[in-house]
């Protein structure tokens, strides 16, 4: 009895499915779309913090911090940090203090209760720059600058996304694809968007924020601080950001790696041992 | 951990000729795997109970600023540390008075209120407000409040009172109100914690 | 327990035998994974599944309990409350990437003992109740990572609760109703999260619960092995401990190395980076797919496009994404071939491979952006899906010639000397057949 209703159920399911097929048929060709023709595969960023063995360059992340505060902060909150982190990028407790002073927290007013702001201390986070969501909307022509802090794990391709797209704006008039073909004009940006062929639908709000070499001052002993430069660092810190226990993990990676492969050795020689007079 | 006598298998010839080396290796290698998953497991309970300690943004609320200029002699104020609270006093030259009056060998946790205070600043005392009995917070702090019959805080819990150095006088309570670690930064601005 | 020739425990002290005499729980273990338990002396390393899939279940409610110190059930700030385990909380990064990656782990382990029940015929008499209680496993383990996944809520978790519960809106009337029930809202919500975390937290002991049933059924029988011959005499069987302690020791060794490379070195390798941003329930995520074990299923559920009969093709989807693990259940009863293992069903084992390969393109197709020809490919997958359970296999059972087996799982053993010396895919049993001439 149940073979014989599994088959008919079975019947029915493949039934459905026959019929499917044949309601989608003739097959449409889908046109190809602007998207399709013209977004591109994040570009190659080679970072320290690279592979199973990888660490921080603190030099990097430090001018990455500094290419946050001084350019990116303007428009996007970095909520998940605290001011008392940024000691792991190798500064000293009253470097973090007074990193941490340049910023003015929100806060009430001790006598009234309003609202107001004092300098941050490092255990607050990066302030927000914009008090809420429609604060940052209406300032942003409708456009949300989204939070950076997690923005490397939370974007397909990672780091070399945030590279690619930091360094990605191109003029949509000249700008020509692999195939030498001119951006189509419906797909050309509107008002207030920016052609960039490594965002998703090619044409994002952000306006190029790196402009021109020197926009950061670099201490010395640091490499030049050309727009391409500026990129690789804020996209490094940011990787940290996104993951400030990287190193951590790896190393107690290695250490649980190394002591299970004595372990395994062990429980297969044990093992061994143990059927060695039996036949199996 | 040695295996039990193989049942009716298939001996495999040179099993007959264990020789004494031979048993020797096969306990070893039981023993050390089985010790190693032992060390595995110990290290793995580690984090698992390291992960109740406190987190690294409660430890960063260890410091807090606090601004004394607005407290007259007599007066105390209540803030809060670690979400504990701290009582600041400013003592007056009568309380002050009392409070070195008293023999030491009369107290419970014997302490000079000099010993309870920042050199040439006699007259603030900084303690927890924490009730050394069971952690309830005394009276004294606020204006108004029940001070005890020693004339500094009272701990409506269970009674413990204590003097005007914040020293425990009577009641359940063992130990002094105690003093957290402070400086003074300016002469009205003092860093606890 | 099953065997008569089964070891009798015997405390060896004092202590134990007091111990024994008022609860008898050593005696019990002794008899469920001790030396008192005979197993069939050939089971090869897909026997290793079982106890692993009991290792990951340990792994997840050990480190679910400790997360669940610090995580907080609230829709404003769930998000930030993981947050703050994998930046502040002491290893908190170590503790969610084990639990985040022991999910999946969980799920590769299962689904290969699923694999091995299949090919070895494991599910068939007697042994139907240890393969209807493991299929109630995969439910409650489908359930309990569904709301586990939603627990972080990130956009991911949102969407997925949005399309998952979702599908009880296809039933005709009392969908919606009962939507809005399990949500407690008309979208999810707080409510939402609340409530799944409460169920996250207590399905993994349920779980818990029913493998012990699934052991103590197991037990009755006794382990099925790679002849799918039954067991006949001591000869056959070694005790389990210490022989199998020692293959399972050497298995979890193995299973842990993958587990670190995984949880330490590509901890969101199996994840999907959307969910690193927080819940929008303004806004979708521009391809939004299930995580990676439920993808066959995802792929079953997106196949039906016609409205077919009376019933539209939505409801046809979420009928046989349902039907597609309900029909595990009267496997037992579909398939009636008196031999057990593929080993000697040599039509099933094609079939089953294609099966395999088959659940494969359809876990590939369940996160592809749709087109003309995933689509069709996923049809196709389907339909082989549902034909090999309900129509091949039984078919197959009646009609299917199978080859010679062996008297006992001992001679099988001692005839494999003989197939060593054969040449792959040479026939031990058929010695008439030519040896390729050796140069």
């Amino acid at each position: 009895m149940v073979r014989f209703f599994g088959i008919i159920v079975g019947l029915g399911f493949v039934s459905a499915l026959i019929f499917s097929i044949i309601g989608s048929l003739p097959f449409e060709a889908a046109e190809r779309t602007a998207v399709e023709d013209f977004h591109q595969k994040p570009r190659t960023l080679a970072l320290a913090s690279d592979g199973a063995f990888g660490k921080f360059d603190r030099k990097q992340l430090q001018r990455g911090l500094q290419v946050y505060n001084e350019v990116c902060s303007a428009c996007h909150s970095l909520r998940l940090v605290s001011f008392r982190d940024i000691a792991a990028l190798g500064y000293n407790e009253g470097q973090v203090k007074s990193f941490a002073a340049a910023h003015e927290v929100p806060s009430i007013d001790p006598d009234t209760g309003e609202p107001a702001t004092r300098p941050g201390l490092p255990k607050d986070a990066f302030p927000s720059p914009y008090p809420n969501e429609t604060a940052a909307r209406a300032a942003n022509n409708n456009a949300l600058p989204p939070d950076l802090s997690l923005i490397t794990k939370a974007r397909e391709g990672g780091a070399p996304y945030v590279y690619s797209l930091l360094t990605g704006f191109r003029n949509p008039e000249t700008y020509r694809n692999e195939k030498g073909e001119a951006l189509p004009a419906d797909s050309k940006p509107g008002t207030g968007l920016h052609f960039n062929p490594w965002f998703a639908n090619l044409n994002l709000a952000m306006a190029p924020p790196l402009t021109s070499e020197g926009q950061v001052t670099y201490g010395p002993g640091n490499p030049k601080p050309t727009v391409d430069q500026m990129a690789k660092d804020v996209s490094a810190f940011l990787v940290w950001t996104a993951e400030p226990k990287l190193e951590n993990r790896r190393a107690v990676g290695w250490g649980a790696l190394g002591f299970l492969l004595i372990f395994t050795v062990l429980t297969y020689l044990s093992y061994r041992q143990i059927w060695a007079d039996k036949k199996h | 951990m040695t295996a039990p006598a193989p049942n009716a298998g298939i001996e495999s010839p040179h099993d007959s000729g264990v020789t004494e080396d031979g048993v020797r290796r096969r306990d070893f290698l039981n023993i050390a795997a089985v010790s190693f998953a032992g060390v595995g497991a110990v290290a793995v309970v580690f984090p698992l109970v390291n992960q109740m300690n406190p987190s690294a943004d409660v430890l960063a609320e260890a410091s807090i600023d606090v601004d004394i200029s607005a407290i007259e002699r007599g007066q105390a104020i209540k803030t809060s540390w670690r979400k504990q609270p701290i009582f600041i006093r400013n003592l007056t030259d009568k309380e002050m008075a009392e409070a070195n009056a008293v023999p030491l060998s009369e107290l419970r946790d014997p302490q000079t209120l000099a010993e309870r205070t920042k050199p040439g600043k006699e007259n603030w005392l900084i303690t927890l407000g924490v009730c050394t009995h069971l952690g309830c917070i005394p009276l004294g702090a606020a204006e108004g409040e029940d001070k005890g019959p020693y004339g500094g805080y009272f701990c409506p819990c269970h009674g413990s009172a204590y003097d005007t150095a914040a020293r425990i006088r009577k009641g359940p309570a063992p130990l002094n109100l105690q003093v957290p670690e402070y400086v003074f930064d300016t002469d009205t601005k003092v860093t606890i914690g | 327990m099953s065997f008569p020739w089964a070891e009798a425990y015997k405390p060896k002290s004092g202590f134990t035998q007091w111990i024994d005499e008022r609860l008898p729980l050593p005696r019990l273990v002794y008899g469920a994974i001790g030396a008192g338990y005979p197993v069939p002396r050939n089971l090869n390393y897909f026997w290793n599944f079982g106890v692993l899939a009991g290792v990951a279940l340990t792994i997840q409610i050990v480190t679910g309990i400790v997360l669940a110190m610090h995580y907080a059930a609230n829709a404003g700030i769930a998000f930030d409350s993981v947050e703050h385990i994998m930046r502040d909380v002491n290893s908190g990064w170590m503790l969610r990437y084990m639990h985040m990656n022991g999910a999946s782990f969980f799920f590769i382990v299962v689904y290969i003992h699923m694999f091995r029940g299949l090919y070895y015929g494991s599910y068939k008499a007697p042994r139907e109740m240890i393969w209807l209680l493991g299929v109630v496993i995969f439910l409650l383990m489908m359930a309990t990572a569904f709301m586990g996944y939603v627990l972080p809520w990130g956009q991911m978790s949102f969407w997925g609760a949005q399309v998952i519960t979702g599908f009880f809106s296809a039933i005709p009337i009392v969908g919606e109703p009962i939507r809005q029930l399990l949500l407690g809202g008309f979208a999810p919500d707080n409510a939402a999260l609340n409530r799944f975390f409460s169920l996250h937290y207590l399905l993994p002991f349920v779980i818990a619960g029913v493998i012990i049933l699934h052991i103590w059924a197991l037990h009755i029988p006794g382990s099925n092995n790679p002849t799918g011959v039954d067991v006949k005499s001591e000869s056959d069987t070694v005790p389990f401990h210490p022989y199998y302690t020692a293959k399972d020791g050497f298995g979890l060794g193995v299973f842990l190395i993958a587990f670190v490379i995984m949880a330490f070195f590509l901890p969101n390798f199996m994840g999907h980076p959307d969910n690193y941003i927080p819940a929008n329930p303004l806004s979708t995520p521009a391809h939004i797919v299930p995580e990676w074990y439920f993808l066959p299923f995802y792929a079953i559920l997106k196949s039906f496009t016609g409205n077919f009969l009376w019933i539209p093709a939505k409801l046809w989807g979420v009928l046989a994404m349902f039907g597609s693990i309900l029909l595990l259940f009267f496997l037992p009863w579909l398939d009636k071939s008196p031999v057990r293992s593929a080993k000697y069903r040599p039509t099933y084992r094609t079939f089953f491979w294609v099966l395999v390969i088959d659940v494969i393109i359809l876990g590939y197709l369940g996160q592809a952006h749709p087109s003309n020809w995933t689509v069709l490919a996923s049809q196709i997958c389907t339909a082989y899906y549902f034909a090999h359970f309900l129509i091949i296999v039984p078919i197959l059972s009646r009609i299917e010639t199978t080859l010679p087996m062996p008297n006992s799982i001992t001679e099988a053993v001692l005839s494999g000397e003989a197939d060593e010396a054969h040449p792959v895919g040479v026939s031990a049993t058929n010695p008439a057949h030519p040896e390729p001439a050796k140069a």
